[in-house]
This record gives C-alpha cells, sequence and structure tokens, in this order.
C-alpha cells in the first residue's frame, strides 16, 4: 500500500500527515487532526455538511482525497472565528435562529462565508441558489436565508 | 465509504501524465474533478489501481476565442464556465446548462473535460457539445480530434484509448442570427435529468432555419442526436407547427429506461416538450443575435 506525505495548511497551522491514497479529506479533518467540526453527513457528496474551504473554494470534503489536499489550504468551520470573534454568518445563524439540530450548519457556514466573500450583497435568490448543495432537514432555510442576510449587512 | 484501495500518481506534466496511463493500461483511471469517479469509486461501482490525478498538470484550464473557435481546456471548473462573461454573452446554450449542473459544490470541483469524457448518458455536455458541433481533442501519442457526434459508443464507453486523455472542447464560434438553449427537467438540485434537450441552430435571411442540431439527455445509454428533427427543420420557418414536429421526432429517437425518474413514456413525453422549448428558446435568441 502506497502511503504519502502530504503537508496541509488547515487554518493557517502547518499540519503533515502520512495517508493511504483512498484517505478522503474529511478523514484525515476529522480522524488525523481530531476536528470535528467538519460533519459527514449524506457520505455521498448530496448533502453538503462536509463542506471546507480548499484553497478558498467551498468543496464538499467526502469527495476529495487527502492527498489531493497536499500543499493546499483548508479552512475547516473550526477556523471562521477570528481572534476570540465570531464570524459574522456565525452570528448571523445565533441571532437569526439558523439552526435547529445544528448537523448541518458548519457546511453552511463555510459555505455561505465564500458567498459572502465573493458577492458582498447577495439577493435571496442568489443565497437560496448558493446553499442549494447544502441541505437542511429542520429549518425550511428561511432562517439560515435571513441568517446571512444579516451577515451581509454586518460585513458592509 | 472508503474505496478499494488504490494507487495515487499526481504527474506535473500531460507527458507524464500520459506515460502512467500507458505503464498501467487497463488498471489506470484519469481523475479530474473527481464528482463522478470519487463517488463511484466510494460506493465500489467502480475500481481502479491507479488513479492518475492530473489537476496539477499545468494549461488544461482556459474558455478563449480565437479564430472562429471556442476553446475550453479540459480542466476548466463548471463554477468557471459558469462565471465566464464569453459564455454568458455568446453562448447562450452553455449559460443555460452551467447553474443546472449537480450543485454550486459540485461546480467548484467538476469539470468541463471529465464531464464530456465520463460517458454518462446523465452528463449534461455531451449532449449540448454534440449540438454546437464541438470536437474534442485527445492526446495520447499524438494528438487527435473525435467530433463529439461520434465520441459516444455505449455507457462509460467513449472513442477515448485508454491510453488518451481528452485536452480540450473545440467549439466553433456561432455566426450571426444563431440561437442555442438547454432545457433540462429534474427532480431537484444535483439529481441527472428526467430528460433535457440540447439545441442549436442559425436562421437566414428569411427567418427560415438554414441549420439546426438536436441532441438529448439521458434518453438512452449515449447522448442521443435527433438529426432526423433537425433536417426536418432546415428550410422551413420555426412556427409553433413545424416546432411541434419536430419535437415529436426527436422524442421518438429517444430510447430512455424506466426508473425513479419516471416511466419511459413519461421521460418520451418530457423530451418532447422540453425539445419543443428548446427549440423556441434558441429561435428567439437567433432573431436576436
Amino acid at each position: 500500500m502506497a502511503m504519502h506525505k502530504i503537508k496541509v495548511t488547515v487554518n493557517g497551522a502547518a499540519r503533515e500527515a502520512e495517508v493511504e491514497s483512498r484517505l478522503l479529506l474529511v478523514h484525515l479533518l476529522r480522524e488525523n487532526f481530531g476536528m470535528t467540526g467538519t460533519h459527514v453527513g449524506c457520505d455521498t457528496s448530496h448533502c453538503g455538511a462536509c463542506t471546507v474551504h480548499l484553497d478558498g473554494s467551498p468543496v464538499k470534503s467526502c469527495t476529495v482525497l487527502a492527498v489531493q489536499a497536499d500543499g493546499a489550504q483548508v479552512t475547516t468551520v473550526e477556523g471562521l472565528e477570528q481572534g476570540g470573534k465570531l464570524h459574522p454568518v456565525q452570528e448571523g445563524f445565533t441571532e437569526k435562529h439558523g439552526l435547529q439540530c445544528g448537523f448541518c450548519t458548519p457546511g453552511m457556514l463555510m459555505t455561505t462565508s465564500a458567498l459572502l466573500a465573493r458577492n458582498k450583497n447577495p439577493s435571496e435568490q442568489e443565497i437560496r441558489e448558493a446553499i442549494a448543495g447544502n441541505l437542511c432537514r429542520c429549518t425550511g432555510y428561511v432562517n439560515i436565508v435571513k441568517a446571512v442576510q444579516y451577515a451581509a449587512e454586518k460585513m458592509r | 465509504m472508503i474505496p478499494a484501495a488504490f494507487d495515487y500518481h499526481r504527474p506535473d506534466t500531460l507527458d507524464d501524465a500520459l506515460k502512467l496511463l500507458k505503464q498501467y493500461g487497463d488498471q489506470a483511471k484519469v481523475l479530474s474533478g473527481g464528482m463522478s469517479l470519487l463517488p463511484m469509486l466510494k460506493l465500489r461501482l467502480a475500481s481502479f489501481a491507479h488513479l492518475v490525478d492530473i489537476n496539477r498538470v499545468p494549461g488544461l484550464d482556459y474558455i478563449k476565442e480565437e479564430k472562429g473557435t471556442l476553446c475550453v481546456g479540459a480542466m476548466t471548473r463548471q463554477a468557471t464556465l459558469e462565471r465566464s462573461d464569453l459564455i454568458r454573452s455568446r453562448y447562450p446554450i452553455l449559460a443555460d446548462a452551467a447553474p443546472l449542473i449537480a450543485d454550486p459544490l459540485v461546480r467548484n470541483r467538476g469539470t468541463v473535460g471529465g464531464n464530456v469524457a465520463n460517458g454518462d448518458p446523465g452528463n449534461d455536455h455531451p449532449a449540448i457539445m454534440i449540438a454546437l458541433g464541438a470536437t474534442y481533442v485527445a492526446r495520447g501519442g499524438k494528438e487527435r480530434t473525435i467530433p463529439a457526434s461520434q465520441f459516444y459508443k455505449g455507457l462509460y464507453d467513449t472513442a477515448l484509448a485508454r491510453d488518451e486523455i481528452l485536452t480540450e472542447i473545440r467549439i466553433p464560434a456561432p455566426p450571426p442570427k444563431s440561437g442555442g438553449a438547454y432545457v433540462k427537467l429534474k427532480r431537484k438540485t444535483g439529481d441527472f435529468a428526467v430528460a433535457a434537450a440540447a439545441v442549436q441552430l442559425t436562421l437566414g435571411k428569411n427567418g427560415a432555419v438554414e441549420s439546426a442540431r438536436i441532441a438529448l439527455t439521458n434518453a438512452a445509454l449515449v447522448p442521443v442526436e435527433a438529426a432526423d428533427a433537425a433536417k426536418y427543420l432546415v428550410g422551413k420557418t420555426p412556427d409553433d407547427k413545424t416546432i411541434a414536429e419536430a419535437a415529436k421526432m426527436a422524442a421518438a429517437k429517444s430510447q430512455p429506461s424506466a426508473d425513479r425518474r419516471g416511466s419511459v413514456e413519461y421521460k418520451r413525453e418530457m423530451a418532447r416538450v422540453l425539445t419543443a422549448r428548446a427549440l423556441k428558446k434558441a429561435v428567439e435568441r437567433a432573431g436576436r443575435s
């Protein structure tokens, strides 16, 4: 079995690991690095609970090999908070009750923080389109949209 | 779910990638965006002893128009295509399709080259490329071009040889008075098409159809080119009557299989409805261009 030595920058910190080819990025984060904020939901790249930023772009980490992230910058939900201060989308989800069970929330936060980095003033339609790959079974999305709108306002 | 074990290779050049394919033959598979391949490996619907990851091969990610041809590098991400001003302004059929493929997160990884080379009848770009009259550039020992209309041989079976990599898609720039459209019915975001129709046509001076191509997604084991329907339209004024007739002819060519997305009859009926809608949209756009 070929093993690969990889170097990944996770939330700004350089990390190293020796991984099998078939190890998925989400398992590298959760099991090798002990960062369980990123969730495994459907495990078939439908639900988006495992969303992380790979070199700034939100992707489903259950469908990326860990070895593919070699040399890359990965941001997980643990990296959204800066210096003890919540990211505006985290604050928005708190203020607007953007979650109930919370399982989809890490993925939602990663997708919507990437959206706001690209589009400072998204319409409701644009928010809904951006989260089309993240499934929530509790909220009906209404409060998630409000949470993102709150964050957008806050970031302006 | 964990894929069966494999060895992973990450060549830095196209030549090195081709060498690996030559070396490992049937045991090797090219890893592009991985949005189809990795789920298939995880579900153990497929397994390969060697994956050749071409994500770090430089020079395969571009969208440019030169000398009357739109050239799309195989590693162009779906999200890049979706956000391209050139695509939005000049290739409405591609702009229609872009937001309908999978979901936004998958589109950040998935590539146009992977979509066309995969040979899955549920992929959207194959029918579109046939409608656009595209050709694919394959690099193996030497470079060759394969028309999209002759590329698809069967389920996951294409004209691409085991030791070849699809590097570029070449689309003839549409002449004035051209229009295209892609109309897709799907149950939910991320699902493959129940039915979808791709149309690209050009109108003559008198408003009659000068040339047209129609192709259907997920209507058989390979994308279905409805050549008879397109031929019927040539020389005719595209009105409600002729469009309805062409849509009927196109749907008659579809050979869908019944599954959770619907019965054969339903899918064929949807192919008819969507072809008519795509034709109407394409004609409107041609009139404006």
